[in-house]
């Protein structure tokens, strides 16, 4: 267990150090700190001796300790455009993003299992047919794109009229083609529980639950086919192998075999997937916030880019990677809780 | 009447180019206590006849006929609820590689106590009971340890002991053991193989060993069968196949066993190889590889070439072999079947 | 020398034979997705021949005739087909040099990604050590961080560093470089285990017996056993690639208005969605869906042919 943590340290600490490099390396080649603070008419000489007095003149190594010695105090400056210090725009805007996120989970969680099961159990039948094939349409739809529609069907809703309105059958399709629209897509709404500090929670009103129900279905929409497709190949797979047939020879019952002794070996490399794909998640949270201006750290990254906030982006690439690497411990963590053949010493035994 | 009856067992897999007949015309039975040894080459449907008897074949393949009579009940066409009952509690197997038939993410005493669940009310309390005594009986050491811990922590041997013990667990009358000593170290097998045999033989369980090594047959078996393209060609006493084999191939097969070579000089091997099971040759199957194709006086034995033999009784065996019929009888014998 | 053919197969005589073309001919989705994914490239690349107006061309738009709703909707001008967007360009048009734009940028980002990987690839590979180590551990943080989320990071860098008037002047180039770049590790991996594979293999020890160089043994004996997992992810990659522009173009990393590919359409389009001009975002997102899913369904399919087990562990 120390050996794995020790080791997983020295990842933590790697990854970190090559995001604050780069990090770094933008703050000192983007931003010229003197001018935002005292502006264009302060002579030449004087901004010379403020860059001596903020130690700007100094050599890249020790402006980078410096740099770090204060982002791992928590300081990364001050916002630009906020006029606070970056960690607590982050910390601001950080609540939204972690329920989008917790939304979009739960239901990959709660449809990727079953569908993915089902359809490795009875890959011919119409039902697993048809999910395959919803989901390599998903795959190729990209998520602000799925969001756009979302936003069309649901929120502004749609009349329909392909279809003659003067027959009964045609009246009765364009009717049921037809939506009405009026779910929100705009923001997290007014209707926010308070919960701690920073924490205004969407999940504890309706009015909240049906401004977080379009974003996170869209965040959804790109991971749920993914990790439909993995399930039924991963558990196909287990079902083809000795030990299955094992336990069926033993007289198991075919739901135990599907579900212990199936599912829990799937799963595994479910896992491993779904570490990595935390970081395609943080980027999709990015697009999806920009669709529905979900006033979250990805839509904050992106108005910090369009007004060229520096501190704001440095700080939100380090506390992005912050929880990579802290996430990718928990899964590594729940991986080897799951799987008996990893000591958790870093290496298979 | 015999506990186990094979009639004329034909399975079949349905491939994309056709179906491919993988098992014709089996045969066999089983009494109580008694062990068979099944002997061939790899692929001529040893383990597909092994895990046909339990409905356990894989998808493409399906038991297109015959009869598996089990204790007065008919097991083809049986209902998985029925037979999941007998599976494992009344007829168990023993695959063949350890390292891929414990599941890797389950302890042993998982294993063991979900499979004596699935058979019997008990608590799992009771059930570990038993899975400790099963692990004492096939001399595990430390054996309450042993059930706490998950397969990779043990040694093949070892593995293939737990195997044999979930096997016994709810003291089967039937053994299926398919080449259960392959995937061992040549030091463990003998081991392996002496306690299966001990156990079978306190017990009083049957034991169909399936295997290629005609040294353990003979050492464990009472009869055996020989199967070469998914037929039976052979069958009797263990003793009277080994000392007197009669059908060319399993002299074959006796005479490339490394004791009958001449030190210093090649095995005896067969020439050729077994015919794939999608293009087998007319008449016989074996009869490309057959050194008596032709008769004493050169001639050829068309029935050889065109006609599949049938079973002729030789002494307490019987021979499926066109050769051994004119010997017998002074002309070949015919098959109940047409050539395909 | 002998007068008889040649033993070996030509080229084309291995492909007329090979399982590939046999499954192709057997499968009809492949032959439909093949059809349709080349009609679009040809009819985007032949876009300034086939479409009705210039739409960079600032004189042939009408701003009045903004917003006009394609042919099946009434209101519609016969004129624009597809109806015209924010701007009056005609709809159709306007997609069909979008097209091109996604194309091209999907394309040479693919090249690029191609090129990066497979040397690195090589390399790590075949040098192993060091080198190895440290390209695979710069390829594993950069896919933890995910492709996409590389690719804006740097996109965000360069525009901030070079000014949005550059960037945008250049944006193909910046495109095709930040995609590159951002996805080099799939191949890296990809030609590294199958070099690992390869080089354990006979041949690679009887050419190092026969003392020919690591370079030539790498170019020219390991480098064509490789190439097909290569062929199998360029597929999935250029769809990918297409993608991530849509992506990047869609946050305003991209494309700019002026010339838009099929993402920076959809993004413009959206500012429109909520007075109910829907189709200036949804057709373009239409022909990006039906441009990534034919490439995607193609991939599967080649995927399938070439190497069932290529995408396990």
């Amino acid at each position: 267990m120390i050996a794995f943590l020790t080791k997983r340290l020295m990842h933590a600490i790697l990854v970190m150090f090559v995001i604050s490099v780069l990090a770094f390396a933008i703050q000192g080649n983007l931003g010229d700190p003197i001018q935002q603070m005292v502006g264009q008419s302060v002579p030449e000489s004087e901004r010379e001796a403020l860059r001596e007095r903020f130690g700007l003149n100094d050599p890249f190594h020790t402006q980078y300790l410096r740099f770090a010695a204060n982002a791992l105090q928590g300081d990364f400056g001050f916002s630009y455009f906020y006029r606070e210090p970056a960690l607590d725009v982050i910390a601001r805007h950080l609540p939204a993003t972690l329920e989008l996120v917790f939304g979009a989970t739960l239901i990959i969680v709660l449809l990727s299992v079953p569908i993915g099961v089902y359809s490795a159990i009875k890959p011919r039948s119409p039902i697993s047919r048809f999910f395959m094939g919803v989901s390599i349409i998903g795959i190729s739809v990209p998520v602000f794109l799925t969001a756009i529609v979302l936003i069309q069907i649901f929120s502004i809703g749609m009349t329909v009229s392909l279809f003659p309105q003067d027959t009964a059958w045609g009246s009765w399709l364009n009717g049921f083609l037809s939506t009405e629209g009026g779910m929100p897509s705009f923001g997290r709404g007014q209707d926010l529980t308070h919960m701690v500090g920073y924490w205004d929670s969407n999940l504890f009103t309706l009015g909240g639950l049906r401004h977080l129900a379009l974003p996170s279905i869209a965040l959804a929409s790109i991971m749920l086919p993914l990790f439909i497709r993995l399930i039924r190949a991963e558990m196909q797979e287990v079902l083809q192998s000795e030990y299955v047939k094992f336990a069926r020879a033993k007289g198991i019952s075919l739901r135990r075999i599907y579900f212990v002794h199936a599912l829990k070996n799937t799963l595994l490399p479910v896992i491993t997937v779904g570490g990595v794909q935390i970081g395609t998640m943080v980027a999709y949270t990015i697009l999806t916030e920009t669709v529905f201006q979900w006033p979250g750290m990805g839509l904050m990254f992106i108005d910090a880019i369009n007004r060229a906030d520096i501190p704001l982006i440095v700080a939100y690439l380090m506390i992005v990677g912050v929880i990579f690497v802290v996430t990718n411990t928990l899964v590594d963590l729940v991986y080897g809780m799951v799987n008996p053949t990893v000591k958790l010493t870093g290496k298979p035994a | 009447m015999s506990l186990l009856n094979v009639t004329d067992l034909d399975v079949r897999f349905a491939l994309r180019q056709g179906e491919v007949r993988a098992l014709r015309n089996v045969s066999f039975s089983l009494d109580r206590g008694e062990r068979l040894g099944i002997v061939g080459e790899s692929g001529a449907g040893k383990s597909v006849a092994a895990f046909s008897l339990l409905n356990l074949i894989a998808k493409p393949g399906f038991i297109a006929g015959g009869s598996i009579r089990f204790d007065g009940q008919e097991l083809n066409g049986m209902s998985e609820r029925c037979l999941r009952k007998i599976r494992g509690n009344r007829i168990s197997m023993i695959f063949q590689d350890p390292m891929m038939t414990l599941n890797p993410v389950l302890s042993i005493g998982e294993q063991m106590v979900e499979c004596l669940k699935a058979h019997r009310r008990i608590s799992s309390r009771e059930a570990r009971t038993i899975a400790l005594h099963k692990l004492q009986q096939v001399q595990i050491p430390s054996p309450e340890t042993r059930l706490d811990q998950y397969p990779h922590e043990l040694s093949g041997g070892m593995r293939q002991r737990i195997i044999i013990a979930i096997a016994l667990l709810l003291d089967p009358d039937i053994i299926i053991a398919d080449e259960p000593t392959t995937a061992l170290d040549v030091t463990i097998q003998a081991e392996i193989m002496a306690l299966l045999l001990e156990l079978c033989e306190k017990h009083n369980v049957g034991l169909i060993l399936i295997t290629h090594d005609l040294g353990v047959v003979s050492q464990v078996t009472q009869r055996m069968l020989v199967m070469y393209a998914g037929r039976v060609i052979e069958e009797g006493p263990t003793r009277e196949i080994i000392n007197d084999p009669q059908h060319p191939y399993t002299q074959g097969l006796m005479n490339a066993l490394p004791q009958m070579a001449t030190p210093g000089e090649r095995l005896n091997q067969i020439p050729g190889s077994m015919p794939s099971l999608s293009k087998l040759p007319s008449g016989c199957a074996f009869h490309p590889r057959c050194g008596f194709v032709k008769r004493a006086d050169g001639q050829p034995r068309r029935a050889c070439h065109d006609v599949i033999p049938d079973f002729v009784e030789s002494g307490n065996c019987r021979v499926a072999c066109h050769m051994v019929a004119e010997m017998l009888n002074g002309e070949p014998s015919l098959a109940k079947e047409e050539t395909p | 020398m002998s007068t008889y053919a040649s033993p070996t197969p030509t080229r084309w005589a291995r492909f007329r034979d090979s399982y590939f073309l046999y499954s192709f001919k057997r499968t009809w989705s492949a032959q439909l997705c093949l059809a349709i994914f080349v009609s679009l490239v040809i009819i985007a690349f032949l876009a300034p021949w086939l479409a009705p107006t210039d739409p960079y061309d600032l004189r042939q738009i009408d701003i009045l005739a903004s917003e006009l709703p394609p042919f099946w909707i009434a209101g519609a001008d016969e004129m624009y087909m597809l109806g015209t967007d924010a701007q009056g360009r005609d709809l159709l048009s306007i997609i069909l040099y979008g097209t091109r734009v996604s194309l091209i940028i999907g394309f040479g980002a693919v090249l690029l990604q191609a090129l990066l990987g497979v040397t690195f690839g090589l390399l790590a590979g075949y040098l192993g050590g060091r080198v190895d180590a440290l390209l695979m551990r710069l390829a594993d943080i950069q896919l933890s961080f995910s492709t996409l989320m590389v690719a804006i990071v740097v996109g965000a860098i360069v525009k901030a560093t070079l000014g949005s008037s550059f960037y945008s002047e250049y944006a193909v180039l910046m495109l095709i470089l930040i995609i590159g770049l951002a996805e080099w590790p799939q191949y890296a991996r990809t030609v590294r285990a199958s070099v690992l594979a390869e080089r354990s293999k006979e041949y690679v020890d009887a050419a190092r017996v026969m003392g020919l160089g690591s370079r030539r043994i790498m170019f020219r004996h390991v480098l064509p056993n490789t190439l097909s997992p290569v062929f199998v992810i360029s597929t999935v990659q250029i769809a990918n690639a297409i993608i991530s522009e849509a992506a990047l173009s869609f946050l305003g990393l991209g494309m700019p208005e002026t010339h838009p590919s099929l993402g920076s359409l959809i993004k413009s389009g959206f500012d429109y969605i909520q007075s109910g001009s829907w189709w200036i975002t949804l057709i373009p997102g239409v022909v990006l869906v039906v441009l990534v899913l034919t490439i995607n369904l193609l991939g599967d399919w080649v995927r399938d042919v070439m190497n069932p087990r290529l995408y396990k562990g």
